[in-house]
């Protein structure tokens, strides 16, 4: 018996299937009955969580795109704002403009106004001056010829007089003085 | 020094020249010194500094009166000196004039010329000045050169001014 067996399991090797193409009958009810609870256990507890999954991310997507729509209105109200604003700010700058013209004009018109009276008090100090320095002028001249004409004037007559004016001055006192003068 | 003891100086200063025989020579000289003194400031330097030894201005009173002066004129000299009293000098030698003038019953009459006067000058002008005071002058002439020229006289409290400064002074205070 044994060596039936022996013989029969050396005809038939274990490890070789006997069609090319498709398992053994065996092979394919289990396997068939395998995969039908594999993918039964699946559809059982991965799928509600698939499903969940797939919810989820298209709450989300539809949120970010409500969110989207809600920053796209706030963008165009923000910009209708700023341009509103924008607007605001070119009207109170010309304003400022205008008020800053009409501050310097006026500024200015009084500036000009003071410099022309300034000018017209320091023309007459100055013709003043001039003409105290001048008259100024005229007297030390006056006084420096009369003290340099003082002071040469006894030189120049001391060195004029020679002897006989000398005697005839003498003699000229003598007489008036004995005439009684 | 005051006013009576220059006064008390000179009376004894014009005694010793009585004494002496020669008080009209002597107080002329004394007169001449005084304006010596007065307008030299060389010999007031020479005499009236302490720092000198008295020796030395002694020495100067001898050297420049010794031979041109009456003796007693380079002794009352050197005694003044001596004494410490030389800037009283001039007043006291001036009183000394003025006594011996009133000695004499004179006046005493300054008079200041640019140059010296001749002696005919000099006795026609006490002449003259005797008749314009009605009074005999002892006329003392001095020589001055800031006079420039002509004359000026100071008799007692009248002054009779002709010289040139003066005419050029008030020439300068009209101008």
């Amino acid at each position: 018996m044994n060596q039936l067996v022996i013989s029969v399991l050396a005809a038939e090797d274990p490890y070789v299937s006997h069609h090319w193409l498709f398992p053994e009958l065996g092979e394919i009810i289990y396997g068939g009955l395998a995969s039908v609870i594999v993918v039964g256990a699946l559809v059982k507890f991965a799928g509600p969580m698939v499903k969940k999954s797939f919810a989820d991310r298209t709450a989300r997507i539809q949120k970010q795109l409500d969110d989207a729509a809600a920053a796209k209105v706030t963008a165009d109200s923000d910009a209708k704002n700023i341009r509103a604003a924008l607007g605001d700010i070119a009207a109170e700058r010309a304003r400022i403009l205008a008020e800053a013209d009409a501050q310097a004009a006026s500024v200015l018109a009084e500036g000009r106004s003071r410099m022309t009276t300034e000018i017209a008090e320091l023309e007459a100090k100055a013709d003043g001056d001039i003409n105290a320095a001048r008259g100024r002028g005229t007297d030390e001249l006056r006084n420096e010829i009369s003290v340099l004409a003082s002071r040469a004037t006894p030189l120049v007559v001391a060195a004029t007089l020679n002897d006989q004016v000398h005697k005839d001055l003498v003699e000229g006192f003598i007489s008036k003085v004995g005439a009684g003068k | 020094m005051s006013s009576a003891k220059v006064k008390a100086y000179a009376q004894a200063l014009f005694a010793i020249a009585q004494a002496e025989g020669a008080a009209e020579v002597i107080s002329s000289e004394l007169y001449a010194v005084a304006r010596a003194y007065e307008s030299s400031d060389q010999l007031r330097n020479a005499l009236g500094d302490a720092t000198i030894p008295s020796e030395r201005r002694l020495q100067v009173v001898e050297q420049l009166l010794g031979t041109r002066a009456n003796r007693a004129t380079v002794q009352i000299v050197s005694m003044i000196v001596a004494s410490g009293q030389v800037r009283e000098l001039p007043a006291v030698f001036d009183e000394v004039i003025a006594l011996s003038s009133a000695g004499n019953n004179q006046d005493l009459a300054e008079v200041r010329s640019a140059v010296a006067l001749t002696d005919d000058q000099q006795s026609r002008l006490a002449a003259a000045l005797s008749k314009a005071t009605g009074k005999a002058v002892n006329l003392k002439v001095v020589v001055d050169p800031s006079v420039i020229g002509g004359l000026v006289a100071t008799v007692g409290d009248k002054v009779i001014d002709d010289t040139v400064r003066t005419r050029l002074d008030n020439l300068k205070t009209r101008i």
